[in-house]
């Protein structure tokens, strides 16, 4: 700490007492830091009004959970009935419960194009990948978060949704039953469950996605933020100032820009809780309108939305894929052993690795497979930053056909998504299949494929019109 | 480090506590974990739950399902008719475990049969797939139907992923399940009344 600063003589009361407070608090310091003089480049586009909104709905869910909390009871015998109240009975009830049934799927679109806009303008590459990974974190976190929240209302699909994710974890071999037994806390999902989730949903995992949040927004400040350009704006700074040329003080600038942003958000937000809350039948599934029954699988039960991607990868490894599986770990293997380039003893590292994955995928059930890929295929996502090899950043200036492989990707992940909400067919299998293949041919092989190709000169400053 | 290591100013002595104090620390967090992690096994009272249940099986008509709970699960009695019984060995070379050798949910020897039960005409099973613990839907109807092969010969399919069991609850090869409905344990008290949930006393 610095010394002592003292107000100037005659200076109004505000200024004085900021002072006093400033001496013993960087509240100055930090309001600088990520506001005033975050300088923030200025050419961001429509996708980047994502990380503000997120951090919107972040405070929408936890001030209407707060709420919330006031009437549910977590407790098998009332649970369902508690929701009915809440829907009912409790004055205003109905709007707050539908903000944040609603909230719930706002949060995953919000960040599926907060991450998407990583993807595209390479913002996870060097410096950020700290900034990538704890937002990957998040999104694991609110996974988890989404999943208990299901629970709660205590309707067919949050019982049965919850019975099938539980028993994931017992499909992985020896620990799996004991684990599984662990999470429940009963030999099925029951009261115990419910009140367990109920804690983990409403204190644990948010104070952990707090936390992460933080780390998050300090971690993006520290290094700054990326453009669609993916130019380093630190790299053309003013000589008298130090301050980037292309960069512009997140306040005014950008609180006012993402203004718009909220507001437009609000407007579809709010259009969605007094129009669609249940949006048929995607937000909020209509089975869950049915108490939970222990004894009777609903005829047909998917996930919510946002998990019906990864739902699909997981339904779609059978026997049959496992075998193509097997042999693209052996082709792995013997590329890696041509290829690879490893000295003496380690070039037989892939080809032992090959072997011995290959038995282990034939040893163990299809089953534990599946709950790997759907693992994986979140997972994956943190290694992103080292997956890349390209030499430029932003989609912008990598090779033409870019822009349609990263296309597809999300053409692919729309598919799959909408798989993972039909009931199982042949052909949907089939589909999910050489979906999921993709999926993870995109970033398993994006070392080879992001280096490829005829790469466009990366301009200097920033692309910006005036306007 | 290694600087550190060699520095005359360092006491080593400290060093050496400092360490043994992190060591204990640890230990000691690690300790405290237990209780807590312990505190989301099964309590006493869900242990306590899981007795046995007796059903009267003289209402069930050929072709009908009584479901009754146990531990918290649905329990089938399938009371087969005879043409049912006889689908059994049609599809027998298009089942993953016909005999039912795996031992993930090990069968009781009294229903290691093609039938898999004590007598042919009743099958007692845990409703809930292999896979997930979705409990599957009946599918008693023959024929060709959604989600289900044309030459259908009756059983059950189960919503969740497709999974598809014969009558006899064995699972179809290619599925995601990848065993056969676990049938609990159970005896006949007399013709008409069985008991779910324990093995006769030899």
């Amino acid at each position: 700490m610095a010394e002592f600063k003292e107000a100037p003589a005659g200076a109004p009361m505000a200024q004085q007492l900021l002072t006093w407070v400033d001496n013993r608090f960087p509240a100055s310091k930090l309001y600088k830091e990520h506001l005033s003089e975050y300088y923030a480049p200025k050419n961001f586009n429509f996708f980047y009004f994502f990380g503000a909104l997120a951090l919107l709905v972040l405070v929408i869910q936890i001030v209407t959970g707060i709420f919330l909390t006031m009437h549910y009871k977590p407790d098998a015998s009332l649970a369902f009935a508690s929701v009915e109240y809440i829907m009912r009975d409790v004055p205003w009830g109905w709007l707050v419960r539908y903000m944040h049934s609603t909230g719930a799927s706002a949060f995953f679109v919000v960040v599926y194009l907060h991450m998407w806009r990583g993807m595209i303008y390479g913002s996870y590459r060097k410096p950020r990948e700290l900034v990538w990974i704890f937002g990957c974190a998040i999104f694991l976190c609110l996974m988890a978060e989404a999943f208990m929240g299901y629970l709660l209302p205590w309707g067919q699909m949050s019982y049965w949704g919850a019975q099938v994710i539980i028993n994931l974890f017992a499909a992985i071999p020896f620990i799996g039953e004991d684990l599984s037994l662990l999470i429940r806390g009963d030999y099925v999902v029951g009261d115990a469950t419910l009140n367990r989730f109920f804690s983990l949903h409403v204190i644990a995992v948010p104070l952990v996605l707090l936390g992460l949040v933080v780390a998050h927004i300090i971690a993006l400040h520290e290094v700054g933020s990326n453009n669609p350009d993916g130019i380093e704006i630190k790299a053309k700074k003013d000589p008298k100032t130090g301050i980037p040329l292309d960069g512009i003080p997140f306040h005014p600038y950008y609180t006012v820009h993402d203004i718009l942003g909220v507001s437009v958000f609000l407007m579809l937000f709010t259009a969605v809780i007094f129009f669609a809350p249940e949006m048929g039948g995607y937000f909020l599934e209509y089975n869950n309108f049915i108490p939970a029954d222990p004894l009777k699988t609903p005829t047909h039960i998917a996930p919510v939305w946002y998990f019906t991607p990864y739902y699909s990868m997981l339904r779609a490894v059978t026997d049959d894929l496992m075998n193509v599986l097997v042999v693209l770990v052996g082709i792995a293997g013997v590329l890696a052993f041509v290829k690879g380039g490893f000295k003496g003893l380690w070039r037989f590292a892939p080809l032992v690795g090959a072997v011995v994955l290959a038995l282990a995928m034939k040893g163990f059930d299809a089953k534990f497979w599946g709950v790997v890929v759907m693992g994986v295929a979140v997972l994956i996502l943190f290694f992103l930053p080292w997956l890349d090899r390209s030499t430029v950043k932003s989609i912008r200036y990598r090779p033409t056909w870019n822009t349609w492989l990263y296309g597809f990707f999300v053409v692919n992940f729309f598919v799959l998504g909408y798989l993972g909400i039909k009931p199982v067919s042949d052909l949907g299998t089939l589909i999910s299949q050489a979906g999921t293949l993709f999926y993870f041919g995109f970033f398993l092989l994006m070392p080879w494929w992001s280096r490829i190709g005829e790469f466009k000169p990366v301009p200097d400053r920033v692309t910006f019109q005036p306007h | 480090m290694s600087d550190a290591a060699s520095d005359p100013g360092i006491d080593r002595g400290r060093r050496t506590w400092i360490a043994i104090t992190c060591g204990a620390g640890a230990v000691g967090g690690a300790a405290v974990a237990v209780p807590f992690i312990s505190t989301f096994a099964p309590s006493e009272r869900a242990r306590a739950a899981g007795a046995p249940v007796q059903v009267d099986i003289s209402a069930i008509q050929p072709g009908e399902k009584l479901t009754v709970e146990w531990r918290g699960k649905p329990v089938w009695i399938v009371r087969r008719t005879p043409e049912q019984l006889e689908t059994l060995k049609k599809g027998e070379s298009q089942l993953a475990d016909p005999k039912s050798d795996r031992t993930q949910y090990p069968t009781p020897a009294y229903a290691k049969n093609p039938h898999r039960s004590i007598k042919p005409e009743f099958f007692v099973g845990v409703g809930i797939c292999s896979h997930l613990g979705c409990s599957p839907s009946d599918k008693f109807q023959t024929g060709a139907q959604p989600s289900l092969p044309d030459d259908w010969g009756g059983g059950f399919l189960c919503p969740c992923h497709g999974s598809t069991f014969d009558l006899a609850g064995r699972v179809f090869k290619n599925k995601p399940a990848p065993d056969n409905l676990e049938v609990p344990p159970h005896f006949y008290l007399s013709d008409t009344v069985l008991l779910i949930g324990e093995d006769k006393k030899a």
